[in-house]
């Protein structure tokens, strides 16, 4: 029993002997051993199945900085305002001035005090906006409400934070367009690492 | 937990009775056995409300099982708020946190998944847009891979009275065994334009964070398993996105989605949250820093700790080290307030981006005083004092990537209390 053993071993071995000698003789680095386990895979292993142009669709619901991904429909402050009132204002507070789920319009800080953080302040693209509503809110009922009552919440909020009037439509095309007052306020990461503390 | 008493209840009816329960009697009221309907007595949890008092080696014990339990004397348990819950460091040994420890962190609960159901859809600057479900993730080459995972917003202060898992149990550790993302990038044909990739939870939340695609090559994992079983519903069953050494949230969680993109998409969490002030730069002052990844070098002792106090004599101070850009080269003690440093003794194996044990003998003599440690990493970094992030990052600095040196004083009577820091 253990001779048999030892004489896998053996044979191991010379299998791993006779690997490297052959990379070698390819003439590869000494490195390539460390991927040994990479070089004879094949181009495909066949798992999985090609996903349909249907199915993507369903899926993909996010919303780039430049527009892509935005769905057809439009909405305007007033609109939304009255969808706010019933569907966020609980966790939001009246006109989203701040409740159990966060303050989205900031009113002014008080002297001496760092204004809270908002969509006005802190938010550096509308798009997002649309994005987190339509994937995450309402908090009790998420994924409920209707791409027509996202911009509709969206121009409402973009209008209470004083970035929108009260007359604009926001749509596909408009929503990139909006300005941002947080635009420019974010930098890549600018730790580079290494002993410098930052 | 008071679950025991409930576990007995909610029990299925035994059938008959095992001989070796009897054997027990109503003395080990601890033990709970039922019999299959092969006649087959299993244990099915040891519980109950109290142990014999009498003497164990003078009557049988429980029948094999098929699932382990904890000792009923063992209370180690997370600390959940309504978005997190904290691992119990100073509970812990060695480097592994118990799955069932691992700390939580979610937008919107814990999502039941059926895993028959659930896929993962990869699609955008590919070639091959592919969906695989869980059986074809688990046929790929598989990796495993020992690693921290920290929530970046994990550094708590501001009173005496908090533990290792109050200030930072938003730490843990665990094997991750799943398939490279770079075998699945293989798959798709990445094309070359992509710079970017998102990534979607199946949540309540549909969490997004956008990744950049060089550590989904370098070494992403997309991690169906924990500690050498499925991943627990709390950290991304049946399947996450773990990326090494970066900060938790990037993590995603009930992993659903990938799409490959030549920009970032600047989701909800990647802009208003997660991004912490930056004291001046070129462009002028009062800027965010954004994708900040990586989890900078960081330790604590997690003994002596609060609420744990300490008797004078010898006493093995221990704790963990870890960082988010390499190993841990040494960790270095203070008993003395900060005044001198000693060397700890590293617990091997000593991992990549992963937490480090570490350990220092020290005689306590009675008197008051200060105990910290402080990790170099092996890229040189030490970490630093609140006061060196304070100057480094200013006073409006937020509460994520807070690293500090963390003090622990030893009162006259054993007491071990936090040393709080302030800075606001």
């Amino acid at each position: 029993m253990k001779k048999s053993r030892y004489g896998a071993c053996l044979v191991g071995a010379f299998l791993l002997l006779t690997l490297d000698s052959g990379y070698r003789a390819n003439g590869q680095e000494r490195s390539a051993i460390g991927r040994v386990d990479t070089l004879p895979w094949p181009a495909s292993f066949g798992l999985g199945r090609p996903a349909t142009q249907a199915e993507i669709a369903l899926l993909d619901i996010d919303i780039r900085p430049d527009g892509k991904g935005l769905p057809a429909g439009s909405g305007t402050a007033t609109a939304g305002k009255a969808i706010f009132t019933l569907k966020c204002a609980a966790c939001h507070g009246t006109d989203g001035g701040g409740g159990p789920g966060g303050t989205l319009v900031t009113s002014g800080a008080a002297s001496g005090k760092r204004a809270e953080k908002t969509i006005g302040n802190y938010w550096p693209y509308a798009t997002t906006v649309f994005d987190y509503i339509r994937r995450a809110m309402p908090f009790n009922q998420p994924g409920s409400l209707t791409n027509e009552e996202v911009y509709n919440l969206t121009a409402f909020l973009l209008n209470a934070s004083h970035i929108i009037n009260d007359k604009a439509v926001i749509n596909a095309q408009t929503l990139p367009k909006v300005v941002m007052p947080a635009k420019n306020l974010f930098l890549p990461d600018d730790r580079r690492g290494g002993p410098e503390i930052r | 937990m008071k679950s025991t008493d409930n576990q007995v209840t909610n029990m299925p009816t035994p059938k008959k009775l095992s001989r070796r329960t009897l054997l027990g009697g109503a003395a080990t009221a601890a033990v709970a056995v039922v019999q299959t309907s092969f006649a087959k007595a299993v244990q099915i949890g040891i519980s109950g409300t109290s142990f014999p008092a009498d003497d164990p080696t003078k009557r049988p014990g429980v029948p094999p099982g098929e699932r382990g339990t904890r000792s009923l004397f063992e209370k180690a348990a997370k600390k959940p708020s309504d978005i997190s819950s904290r691992t119990p460091l100073q509970d812990l040994y060695g480097m592994l946190t118990p799955s069932d420890l691992h700390f939580e962190r979610h937008h919107n609960g814990v999502p039941a998944i059926d895993p028959a159901k659930h896929e993962l859809l990869i699609h955008g600057m590919v070639e091959k847009p592919m969906v695989f479900n869980l059986a074809d993730l688990k046929r790929f080459p598989s990796v495993s891979r020992i690693a921290f995972l920290e929530c970046s917003g994990n550094f708590r202060t501001g009173k005496e009275t908090l533990s290792p898992q109050d200030i930072c149990g938003l730490t843990s550790q665990s094997e991750w065994t799943g398939v490279k993302l770079s075998t699945l990038f293989r798959e798709v044909g990445v094309r070359p334009v992509a710079t970017w990739f998102l990534a979607e939870g199946g949540d309540a939340a549909v969490m997004t964070r956008s990744i950049p695609i060089r550590k989904g090559w370098d070494d992403a994992i997309i991690a169906y398993a924990q500690n050498g079983e499925a991943l627990r519903p709390e950290q991304g069953y049946p399947v996450r996105l773990f990326l090494p050494g970066w900060e938790g949230n990037t993590n995603v969680k009930w992993l659903r989605r990938l799409e490959l993109s030549d920009q970032p998409y600047m989701t909800r969490e990647e802009t208003s949250k997660y991004t912490e002030p930056i004291k001046d730069t070129e462009r002028g002052p009062g800027k965010f820093r954004q994708f900040s990844f990586d989890i900078d070098a960081r330790s604590i002792i997690t003994f002596p700790a609060y609420p744990n106090p300490v008797q004078p004599g010898w006493i093995e101070i221990r704790g963990l080290a870890w960082s988010g850009r390499g190993k841990v080269s040494r960790v270095d003690v203070s008993t003395d307030a900060g005044k001198s440093w000693h060397s700890a003794t590293l617990q091997d194996p000593i991992l990549d981006k992963a937490h480090t044990a570490f350990r220092y003998l020290w005689q306590w003599k009675g008197d008051e005083t200060e105990i910290m440690s402080r990790v170099t990493d092996e890229t040189g970094y030490i970490q630093p004092t609140i006061g060196q992030l304070l100057e480094a990052r200013g006073p409006d600095m937020g509460g994520y990537h807070l690293n500090p040196i963390t003090a622990w004083q030893i009162k006259r009577d054993g007491r071990v209390l936090h040393r709080p820091e302030t800075w606001k």
